[in-house]
């Protein structure tokens, strides 16, 4: 097949994969244009990072067709390798090695030059602020940093994709937000194709385009805006007295179905939050004990497409027990 | 090609980086074999003369080239498997998405993981004047080669054996069912000549075995203490270690 659209960095066309029965990725399609910010935003367990895996060639697939700039992922892996640097959802790199140590190890398995090896790792160290620590043991940095270095070294041989596999699993906010900015900082620096996923719905408002992955399945790709403009307007969240009175008062005066919140609320979404609230205080059949509207998020999308919290309450916890798992796995 | 030889090196090197940087694991590597040597050696021999017969001097000497042995053993088998656990959590998912071959990869690995044993056991070999077992540079440099040899057939077999299991828990089940029974059976702490039948041929296919019959011929020069040729040590150790780093290599290639 010919392909009319030549910018397209990356495709996928009915991609599958199994693992002994349970089919992690579920016949998924898309494409990745050159030089944009790409996401997969979804659930634990939704098929992120097996894609990825498939896509970066660490993990061969059940069926379907990859190719990244141009070549084909079951054929064609060392060219591949050479034109993308990986961040990986997992910590990566090695503790006992220094900063610099790590990222000349990088190098050499790159062949990159001694001398082009070195002004790299001081360009790279720089980006991400950690000159003043290159010569300290990886051992001793804190989880932001070894992020940071990890990025720093997925950019050492000038990848034309950078994959970052949850860049910001199990930080605290603050490192998140400043992992953020060097990602956007890096985009307005270079041209690079960035492919990450995440599940802070957050933090996907960066991309240019979002993929909304769900059970091995894409059930939405969009840019951001158009994502949460799918959404009728703002989200009206409501505390009351007789909630199952209320729903259906709700539904008769806006047309639009009223879900199940949290703690016995409910909420729904109606075009224009501010002219609507007042006159509905007033006209309700049943005492309103809180009111609140905001504009949707992504997480509002995802509660839209399938019913579900993206995150569930002990998601968290589950990522830093997970994150501490591995510390111990460590040797 | 001189990118995979770089390649090479690089994993090579690593491996040599960690190893100078972990001082507990050097220091602790003095630990077993003193313990072997001068406790459970010197325990057995003495026992000899409770039970009448002298020979408990003449069997330090033979546990000897045993313990050096063992200190390879460990040091290569754990260096290899350590592919295991660098494939999950470290350092290797990382190589494996540069462009280097998994070849080169699976030679880095054996080749650090050989040098390495080679300098455990070189620390090991320091203690021979306690035991007054003459060492001379000839011997020195032969029992390196030795130990160089040995350290990568049992390399090989731990990429092999890594590449098929994939688990912290099958890790354990090996060491106790594969490791331990192979050092036992390889005639590193008593003669295997005059025991059980069984044993006899369990340890012909122990491919230790010839590895601590070279040591023990290069190190103590003793013909009746020697079970085969030197030769056929080493045509035995290299055989095994060519066509099991061609396995270990295609093992490790196959993509889940
Ligand atoms: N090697 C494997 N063997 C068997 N099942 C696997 C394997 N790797 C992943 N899976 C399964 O495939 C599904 C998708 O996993 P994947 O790691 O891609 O999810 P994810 O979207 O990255 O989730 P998370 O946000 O937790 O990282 C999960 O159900 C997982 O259990
Ligand atoms: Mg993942």
């Amino acid at each position: 097949m010919n392909d009319i659209n030549t910018n397209n960095i990356i495709e996928v066309k009915n991609l599958v994969k199994e693992f002994k029965g349970l089919r992690a990725v579920d016949d998924i399609t898309f494409t990745v244009k050159e030089d944009e910010i790409f996401g997969f935003l979804g659930p634990n367990g939704a098929g992120k990072t097996t894609t990825i895996n498939i896509i970066c060639t660490l993990l061969s697939k059940t069926s379907g067709e990859v190719t990244l700039c141009g070549h084909n992922v079951a054929r064609e892996r060392n060219k591949i390798r050479n034109c993308i640097g990986m961040v990986f959802q997992d910590p990566s790199l090695d503790d006992r090695l220094t900063a610099l140590e790590n990222l000349y190890f990088h190098g050499l398995l790159y062949n990159i030059p001694r001398r082009t090896l070195k002004e790299r790792s001081e360009e790279v160290l720089e980006m991400v602020n950690l000159s003043s620590r290159k010569k300290s043991l990886v051992m001793t940095y804190s989880g932001g940093m070894k992020r940071r270095l990890e990025i720093a070294r997925g950019l050492l041989h000038y990848p034309k994709i950078l994959f970052l596999d949850e860049p910001t699993l199990g930080l605290d906010p603050q490192t998140r937000n400043k992992i953020w900015d060097y990602i956007i900082k890096l985009k307005k620096s270079k041209n690079i194709t960035i492919f990450l996923t995440s599940h802070y719905m957050e933090e996907t408002e960066i991309c240019d385009r979002i993929a909304i992955i769900d059970e091995g399945k894409i059930i939405a790709l969009d840019t951001p805006d158009n994502l949460k403009n799918t959404i009728g307007g703002d989200i009206i969240t409501i505390l009351s007295e007789e909630n199952v009175k209320l729903k259906k008062y709700i539904k008769e005066i806006t047309g639009s179905d009223v879900h199940d919140a949290k703690e016995g609320e409910i909420r729904f979404e109606v075009k224009n939050s501010s002219s609507f609230i007042p006159k509905f205080i007033k006209n309700s059949p049943v005492k309103i004990l809180s009111i609140s509207a905001r504009k949707p998020t992504l997480n509002d999308v995802f509660l839209d497409l399938t019913g579900r919290e993206i995150r569930e309450e002990n998601a968290s916890t589950r990522d830093s027990l997970r994150m501490r798992m591995r510390g111990r796995m460590r040797h | 090609m001189k990118k995979e030889l770089i390649g090479v090196y690089t994993i090579w090197l690593r491996d040599i980086k960690r190893y100078y940087r972990d001082k507990p694991r050097i220091i602790g590597s003095f630990a077993q074999p003193i313990l072997f040597l001068f406790v459970l050696g010197t325990g057995i021999a003495s026992s000899f003369s409770v039970f009448g017969g002298g020979g408990g001097r003449d069997f330090l000497n033979f546990m000897f080239p045993g313990i050096v042995g063992m200190t390879v053993l460990f040091t290569s088998f754990f260096s290899a498997m350590s592919i295991v656990w660098d494939r999950e959590f470290g350092f290797l998912r990382e190589v494996l998405v540069t462009p280097i071959s998994r070849t080169s990869i699976v030679i880095g690995k054996i080749l650090g993981g050989s040098t390495i044993a080679m300098i455990q056991g070189t620390i090991v070999l320091l203690f021979s004047p306690l035991l007054k077992i003459p060492i001379t540079f000839a011997i020195f440099f032969k029992v390196i080669g030795i130990m160089f040899l040995v350290a990568m057939t049992i390399a090989t077999i731990g990429i092999v054996l890594a590449s098929v299991i994939k688990s912290m828990q099958a890790f354990q089940v090996i060491t106790n069912f594969l490791l331990m029974p192979m050092f036992f059976l390889s005639g590193a702490l008593f003669p295997l000549n005059n025991t059980l039948k069984w044993m006899n041929v369990v340890s012909k296919i122990n491919p230790l075995s010839y590895g601590i019959d070279a040591m023990r011929t290069v190190i103590l020069d003793n013909p009746t203490l020697q079970l085969y040729p030197l030769w056929l040590d080493i045509v035995v150790l290299a055989s095994v270690t060519v066509v099991l780093s061609l396995l270990g290599t295609f093992l490790f290639s196959r993509q889940e």
